[in-house]
């Protein structure tokens, strides 16, 4: 198990190599070689799964590989592979949607330059999310972050030509570089206080108390900041609309499907570990930004930046689901989430380069992208029409899907919450008004490209045509993925997921801290009430909760029914059947309209505060360092100088003095003496005779 | 016939005049002639002791000696001034400083 896993990891990384030094050379570019990794890498995920669900049926599998890295001192870090539900099911989701994707960019990317230098960049990217997936710890976790985001960049750009493709680029991987300094702070925060990055040992040292507290909530919020950053949560959300300026199978792989999903991922295996505080700022985050985002979706017209901000929004459901306690709604939110929003973005795809191609023939430079060129295109192009259609149902969550499931479960789940702590209403509300305003904009997206009059003209009309197969192969595939049925074997209720082979495999685990007794009691009360399932020792909470959740769920089912309804009831009559004219009611919102359409502001207001702010307080710092600290550096200077020149005096006056002084009293002596030896010789033998007679005398007296 | 003390007196006053002669005098010659009086009270002095103590003539010998050999250093010093005279074209002692530091 654990050999295929590393397999799965380290074929694209091995495909990258040789597309990247090969590609040239290769035949078709090497795209063979890309497809080949990740083909082999789903067929041996879907055994790993099938033998998973099948063979081994046990929720609480786990299987790992380790192996000492570093050591130092008292410290050590292990890095190493974590088989369990949880990852074996990503591993799925990933390798699924990349190959699809793989397979679609070899129709998508036909014709374009760099094609093979494509085919390494997905292959790259394959490689670090299907490593962040089977990451054991936070460390290996953050440099498979790190590499994603690398990859996302690497991707956004890839026509780099492009100022706009460049700038998002950049703007991308920035943005999630903030938020990886808070996660950072968050490892750094974990590391601290528990010696290990491993997520099993970082269990069992939160659960013996070692962090807990006020503490372990900064962590997980720190760490949640990574969430932020690459899920694309409020306020850090502001690169995946411009995102779209890549490529859009990599908007469909990277940015529907799996990398954003890493934020999402991340949070679940973070769950066990969060404290009620921790979840309520994810909660609240994760159901701000769904709705923030849907409302911003209904006034786009650029049929990518339409999905773009639904992704963003759907992201803002799962991370809600985790924060209120929906283990399993969120993690399923994000699997079939990944099934229709890839399915959404190639069927734009398809639809953008049908309009390519009919924008080309009238040499029209208008915006292929922009729907309002579009209409009636559903005769032309039915396999994308029905394929799009069935995923969008799906999102707008109309029963007998699987959308309908996962999000009846998140609605469910936040209203049962919100039942449960009656000061959290806002959550719900959140939830079930981005539900009504999702349908209307996702129906509202399918009326103005599909139905209609084509509005560019009838000699492009001539040219509109239906994509090769490649492309709507994955197309059909993954529309098929978004039926109810599939995720609720054995049972076969459109209901609910409880009972489904899904929801047993991913029981709601419980809360590592709940047996320190350093929380308080408080807190403790409501640890016990959110924990979901049947982990509880007495019967009687048992069945209190059960019956909360299962009033929650009747409600948001019929809620939710409502809301859906109303959504597409509304897209209908105003894009279908023209009951009611949308640019007059674009003037009678006025400012509410105008926010929509400028996302709020949100480019702009960072400009503003951020930027700004930034420029400013450099534009300070730097004047201080001119004036202030180089001003002490010169003063500085100048007294060394003065000192400087009072030791040259000194020198030369005091200690040249000296030295004169001394010159000049040998030279006294020497005059002196030199009267002795004045060479005249009589003058010698008289002193020789004088000095004589006093040694006479002397001898005498 | 005197007594011992009264041809050492004139030994010494010799001795004395000889002296004051050799330092003042700037001419050679008469330096000379101070040191031929210096060499012939050390003369004196022999004869006055060969007489008035052992009775023989060593101490005449001994003065025939210091004639002969005080003959001889004139004659060395004689030389050595006439090089003097040759160098400083004078013969004031005064300008033989050629030893002065």
């Amino acid at each position: 198990m654990i050999n295929v896993s590393l397999y799965i990891l380290f074929v694209p990384l091995i495909a990258f190599g040789i597309v990247v030094f090969f590609g040239k050379i290769l035949p078709r570019n090497g795209d063979w070689v890309s497809l080949f990794a990740i083909w082999s890498g789903l067929a041996l995920s879907l055994y790993l799964f099938v033998s998973l669900v099948l063979g081994n049926y046990d929720p609480a599998f786990s299987q790992g590989l380790q192996f000492n890295w570093l050591a130092w001192g008292d410290y050590h870090l292990t890095i190493g592979i974590k088989l369990d539900n949880v990852s074996i099911v990503m591993l799925v989701v990933v390798t699924l949607v990349s190959s699809l994707v793989h397979l679609y960019s070899v129709g998508y990317m036909k014709g374009d330059p760099k094609y093979g230098r494509f085919f390494a960049y997905l292959s790259i990217f394959s490689f670090s999310m299907i490593g962040l997936v089977l990451a054991d710890n936070l460390l290996i976790i953050y440099a498979f972050w790190e590499l994603v985001g690398l990859s996302s960049y690497l991707l956004i750009g890839f026509w780099h030509e492009k100022d706009t493709a460049a700038n998002a680029s950049k703007k991308a991987f920035i943005t999630n570089r903030i938020g990886d300094a808070g996660m950072l702070a968050g490892i750094l925060i974990v590391f601290a206080s528990l010696g290990t990055l491993n997520l099993t040992e970082v269990g069992t040292g939160i659960a013996a108390g070692h962090l807990s507290g006020n503490m372990l909530t900064i962590a997980g919020v720190c760490l949640f900041c990574g969430a932020i950053g690459k899920s694309a949560q409020f306020p850090l959300h502001v690169w995946l609309p411009d995102a779209m300026e890549g490529p859009t199978p990599v908007s469909a792989l990277i940015h529907a499907a799996t990398m954003v999903a890493a934020g999402v991922y991340l949070v679940v295996r973070l769950f066990v570990f969060l404290t009620p505080d921790a979840s309520l700022v994810i909660a609240y985050v994760g159901g701000f930004t769904a709705l923030f985002a849907a409302t911003i979706a209904v006034a786009q017209n650029d049929i990518k930046r339409v999905l773009a901000y639904s992704t963003v929004s759907q992201l803002g459901y799962m991370i809600m689901a985790l924060g209120v306690g929906a283990y399993t709604a969120g993690f399923f939110h994000l699997v079939t989430h990944a099934m229709f929003k890839a399915c959404l973005f190639l069927g734009s795809g398809s639809v953008i380069h049908a309009m390519h191609g009919a924008l080309h023939s009238v040499h029209s430079d208008s915006d292929p992208q922009d729907m309002r060129n579009m209409g009636g295109l559903k005769k032309y192009l039915p396999v994308t029409y029905w394929t799009f259609l069935i995923a969008t149902v799906a999102l707008s969550g109309v029963p007998l899907t699987s959308g309908f499931l996962s999000k009846d479960a998140i609605l469910g789940g936040s209203l049962a919450f919100a039942m449960q702590h009656p000061a959290h209403w806002l959550l719900p509300l959140f939830g079930f008004l981005a539900a009504l305003l999702t349908a209307f904009y996702m129906f509202r997206l399918v009326f103005l490209t599909f139905f209609g009059k084509f509005r560019v003209g009838p000699k492009a009309e001539k040219s509109l045509h239906e994509s090769p197969k490649v492309m709507t192969v994955p197309l059909i595939t993954l529309s098929a993925l978004c039926f109810f049925g599939i995720y609720t074997l054995p049972a076969f209720n459109p209901t609910t997921p409880t009972g489904g082979w899904f929801s047993n495999l991913m029981p709601t685990p419980a809360r590592v801290w709940e047996g320190v007794v350093m929380m308080d009691d408080h807190q403790e009360k409501i640890a016990s009430h959110g924990v979901q399932d049947s982990h509880q020792s007495s019967v009687s909470e048992h069945s209190e909760d059960h019956d909360v959740h299962h009033t929650a769920h009747i409600w948001a089912m019929i809620i939710s029914l409502l809301v859906a309804g109303g959504g597409i009831w509304l897209a209908t009559m105003g894009y279908l059947w023209k009951r009611f004219d949308p640019a007059a009611w674009q003037r009678r919102l006025g400012v509410v309209y105008q926010g929509m359409y400028h996302k709020w502001w949100s480019d702009e207001i960072n400009q503003l505060v951020i930027i700004n702010g930034s420029t400013r307080l450099a534009n300070i710092i730097s004047w201080f360092d001119a004036f202030i600290v180089d001003g002490v550096v010169n003063a500085a200077a100048f007294l060394i100088r003065q000192l400087g020149t009072i030791h040259g005096w000194f020198d030369l006056y005091v200690v040249d003095g000296l030295v004169n002084l001394s010159a000049w009293i040998v030279g006294l002596f020497g005059r002196l003496v030199q009267n002795f030896q004045g060479g005249m010789i009589q003058r010698y033998i008289f002193i020789m005779i004088l000095t004589v007679g006093l040694f006479i005398i002397i001898k005498i007296f | 016939m005197h007594s011992l003390e009264v041809y050492l007196t004139v030994s010494a006053i010799l001795l004395l005049l000889g002296i004051f002669a050799v330092i003042t005098r700037k001419n050679p010659v008469a330096v000379l002639m101070g040191i031929e009086l210096i060499l012939n009270s050390a003369g004196i002095n022999f004869v006055a002791f060969s007489k008035f103590t052992t009775g023989n003539l060593d101490g005449q010998v001994a003065a025939l000696f210091i004639i002969i050999i005080a003959a001889a250093e004139a004659a060395v010093a004689l030389a050595i001034f006439l090089n003097l005279f040759r160098l400083k074209k004078s013969t004031d002692l005064d300008k033989a400083d050629l030893l002065s530091g």
